[in-house]
């Protein structure tokens, strides 16, 4: 039983708590991290990383099968095996190396973590369970990053052959069918990963579309590569609950049995808002997440929130980004989270990234628009790569030509988020893209040329 | 509908003009009953002036500012229905109008509204110290209303560590975009009115409009020095005795009793001294040519505020002892100070009393509160070597520096005068005797 007093408590050690610990390290403010797994949070150990290791496998894995039956450019390689035991140690390595490495991070920082289960007593304490006893945090502010933790469905809870993304990237063989249900980005990355790497996959959606929150344009292409990798879509279809194998799904032409080894339920996630003492706080709620202004800040003095727990999206960058701002204001800069844009990637095959607004939500906003569409059909770089899929879209003003959004789709494009925030960000004009030489052959020369394009410029079009 | 004047009343005896401090109202506002419509000061006391009816403002008779005979038109109300007050007045010439006469309205237009006038140009405020010169902004695009402003995230964070809030600042940049150039402009308009003192010469010249207060106090004096014939008289007094009798007086009591300061003492030997010298207690009417003599001792205390000097009065001090006038001196100085000094308070001494305290000095000129013909000033308290009975011995002296008017004051008099003051403060104790 040990009192630790401290300037600044962190409940949470994923991308938001580990890096308002680290900044608030950079400070020299005492800080303290609750954390009762491993550092990283989601992310790192039960989301982006581990998922795009597996994808990454997948990918290679459907590549050499191609290869085995020849492919255009004259390579032929006999058929591949694949030892999934190894991908998953492989992918669990990289997880233990970032795990060590955020944890060397915040000790380099000074920043003392605590491993055990943390619960708020009050706005400024919090009791923290660990193997050895119990320990009692006091500090002058505490920031809560409880994160997020997947959504579960009415008629299918999880356990047994019922899974959840986390579950999914810790499976030690492939299954051989596989039903997921929610045909948002985890259900999509995940389902195309498990058909590339030979599962029969069934995706139950109950939207009638795939990726809800993107436009059909942009979704178009992933489509029709979901058809080509043997993904079965259920439309419209609502799932229902289980029979032996078998996932129920009702659709309006009645109800249907889609036959599974493995139920991935990939509906969302819910902000982590139990078990931690949040019903001690009394803090202003917004739906299921906490309340938070610009600054991060609750409704409470001195407590502060970041990342999943405070509202969608739910991405790791903006929990960070909202991390580093909290940490900089208790060292007391003044600061604001205030971007122009969030960036969104999909890691589906092919890739999809989002940065500001579509077309349509620019119009329904109100602007007057100039849109400009690249295909990498006319990129050259795409040709080489063996894949010319997608486009680079560009959406601006149509008065001062200020861009508003971008959107990509297509291999590789997730790098090119890089670009389209910074544009955004930094408040660039049509022409200011148009004008910046890009490197050739690259894919993000359609950036350019897309920009060129709303501009009724283009080149190689 | 009607029109009706509101005149400036008569808001005190013997008050006979005022001037407009502030306006509460402007031309097109609605006023109910008993609103504050300007506030007005007389004899250095404010006194607001409500509306006697609901109404419009339709004209305000002058600029803040300016001084105005009781009985003059201070504001033009449409008031609704009821009779006005006076049918068909003529209207006061050289009343301030409105720019554009009211719209006519239908006479059976049953309420009022305010009328679509533009409203009269407010007088430029005074200058402050304090507040920042408008900052002038560097040409760029205008952004709609409710537009974030563009600019790039160090631009951002730059602005919000400086404190500049950027929907301020118009962006010179394409699109309108707020570069490090724009802040950097708005930084140097910001340093601009403070330049590193002694740096560089300073050419600026600030005008501060005398007004209120300060302009009584400007045309009293320069009155009091036109009219009256001043001469000075600077004795010196031992106030040893006087000090030991005040601190102890001031041990003795404690709390119980009010502090003594001097000023009491002082007061009590010139109701001691008065009696024998009644030309001096005494208002000069040199437009009458009549001297007034008053039996009564009301002795107004000069006493410095933040909007500069006023003269309290101490009423009737023949009738008070030593510690009823330390309380009212003090009560006074507060409420002079607050400025919650009544009217009536603030008027009719008979004679006064100046004193700069610690600042006192050695000697000084004082200007006679006219139409009174006396001022005694107090110079500072300091301890010096004086020859007495053969020797030298260290005595607290002070001196008193007078003013008067020789038109009906000649030196002797109040030589004579100043002598018997003197000689009560230097034997405290023939305060204390009955005559």
């Amino acid at each position: 039983m040990a009192e630790i007093a401290a300037k600044l408590l962190v409940l949470g050690g994923g991308p938001g708590g580990y890096v308002a610990a680290i900044r608030a390290g950079h400070h020299g403010v005492d800080t303290v991290l609750v954390e009762d797994t491993k550092v990283g949070g989601t992310c790192l150990n039960v989301g982006c990383i581990p998922s795009k290791a597996l994808i990454h496998a997948a990918g290679d894995y459907a590549l050499a099968l191609r290869h085995a039956s020849g492919s255009p450019f004259g390579l032929s390689t006999g058929t591949p095996t694949l030892d999934f035991a190894r991908t998953v140690a492989w992918k669990d390595g990289i997880v233990a190396r970032l795990n060590a490495g955020v944890a060397a991070l915040l000790k380099k920082n000074g920043v003392k973590i605590l491993r055990g289960r943390g619960t708020m007593l009050d706005g400024k304490t919090c009791r923290v369970d660990t193997d050895v006893g119990t320990d009692t945090v006091r500090a002058e502010h505490v920031v809560l990053a409880t994160g997020s933790r997947p959504a579960d469905l009415p008629g299918l809870p999880f356990g047994g052959p019922v899974i959840s993304s986390t579950e999914a990237l810790s499976l030690t063989e492939v299954p051989r069918r596989l039903a997921v249900v929610g045909a948002g980005y985890i259900g999509l990355e995940l389902g195309m990963a498990f058909a590339k790497l030979g599962a029969a996959v069934t995706v139950v959606e109950a939207a009638d579309r795939i990726l809800p929150l993107y436009d059909a344009e942009l979704v178009r292409p992933l489509r029709r590569s979901l058809d080509a990798h043997g993904v079965t879509l259920m439309l419209g279809g609502r799932a229902a609950g289980r029979d032996g194998d078998a996932l129920l799904v009702d659709t309006p032409a009645g109800r249907r049995a889609v036959p599974a080894d493995r139920i991935l339920v990939a509906a969302g996630r819910r902000p982590r808002t139990e078990g931690w003492g949040l019903e001690r706080l009394d803090l202003d709620m917004e739906g299921p997440f906490i309340r938070i202004d610009e600054r991060c800040a609750t409704s409470m003095r001195g407590v502060w929130a970041v990342g999943d727990v405070t509202g969608e999206p739910m991405l790791a960058h903006r929990a960070m980004a909202q991390g580093e701002t909290v940490a900089d204001i208790v060292a007391g800069r003044r600061r604001v989270f205030d971007p122009r844009t969030i960036p969104a990637v999909v890691y589906t095959d092919p890739e999809i990234v989002a940065a500001g607004l579509s077309p349509e939500q620019a119009k329904a906003a109100g602007q007057a628009v100039k849109t400009g569409l690249f295909p990498f059909a006319a990129n050259g770089r795409a040709m080489t790569l063996g894949d010319d899929e997608g486009f680079v879209r560009v959406t601006a003003r149509a008065d001062n030509h200020v861009v508003l959004g971008i959107q990509a789709t297509g291999r590789g494009v997730a790098e090119l988020a890089a670009a389209f925030g910074l544009a955004i960000e930094m408040g660039a004009r049509l022409e200011d893209i148009a004008g910046t030489v890009h490197a050739h052959p690259t894919l993000g020369e359609a950036f350019a040329e897309a920009s060129l394009k709303a501009l009724g410029e283009a080149l190689h079009i | 509908m009607a029109t009706r004047s509101v005149k400036l009343p008569d808001i005190g005896e013997g008050v006979a003009e005022a001037e407009v401090v502030e306006w509460h109202v402007k031309v097109g506002d609605a006023v109910r009953e008993d609103q504050v419509l300007a506030a007005v000061m007389t004899d250095k006391a404010t006194v607001e002036i409500p509306s006697p009816a609901d109404g419009t403002v339709t004209a305000l008779g002058v600029a803040a500012g300016t001084v105005l005979a009781v009985g003059s038109e201070l504001v033009r109300l449409e008031v609704g229905g009821g009779t006005p007050e006076a049918p068909n007045e003529p209207v006061a010439d050289g009343l301030a109008a409105p720019e554009a006469p009211p719209p006519p309205r239908p006479p059976e237009a049953p309420v009022l509204a305010p009328a679509e006038v533009p409203p009269r140009p407010l007088p430029s405020p005074p200058p402050s110290l304090r507040g920042p010169p408008p900052r002038p902004v560097p040409a760029g695009m205008a952004r709609a209303a409710g537009e974030k402003p563009l600019a790039a995230p160090a631009v951002r964070r730059r602005a919000l560590e400086a404190g500049i809030d950027l929907r301020q600042v118009r962006g010179t940049g394409p699109a309108g975009r707020i570069t490090h150039d724009d802040l950097d402009a708005v930084a140097r308009a910001d340093a601009a009115p403070t330049p590193a003192a002694g740096s560089r010469e300073r050419t600026g010249v600030e005008d501060v409009a005398v007004r209120g207060l300060r302009r009584r106090i400007a045309r009293a004096m320069a009155e009091s020095t036109r009219r009256v014939a001043h001469f000075s008289y600077v004795e010196e007094v031992d106030v040893t005795a006087l000090e030991e009798l005040r601190a102890a007086l001031n041990r003795r009591h404690g709390a119980a009793r009010p502090k003594l300061t001097l000023i009491p003492f002082l007061v009590q030997a010139l109701v001691r001294a008065l009696p024998d010298f009644p030309g001096l207690n005494a208002h000069y009417d040199d437009e009458a040519e009549v001297v007034h003599r008053f039996g009564a001792v009301h002795v107004g205390i000069a006493a410095q505020t933040a909007g500069g000097l006023v003269v309290p009065v101490l009423r009737h001090a023949e009738a008070r002892d030593l510690w009823n006038c330390a309380a009212e001196v003090r009560r006074l100085a507060e409420a002079a100070r607050d400025g919650t000094a009544a009217r009536d308070e603030l008027s009719g001494s008979t004679i006064t009393v100046t004193s700069l305290g610690a600042l006192g000095g050695i000697a000084s000129t004082p200007v006679v509160n006219r139409p009174e013909v006396a001022i005694v000033g107090v110079n500072r308290q300091v301890m010096r070597p004086m020859w007495i009975g053969g020797g030298v011995v260290p005595r607290l002296m002070m001196n008193l520096s007078s003013s008067f008017d020789h038109r009906v004051v000649d030196g002797h008099e109040a030589a004579s005068f100043i002598q018997a003051v003197k000689a009560l403060l230097e034997t405290p104790a023939l305060l204390f005797m009955e005559a």
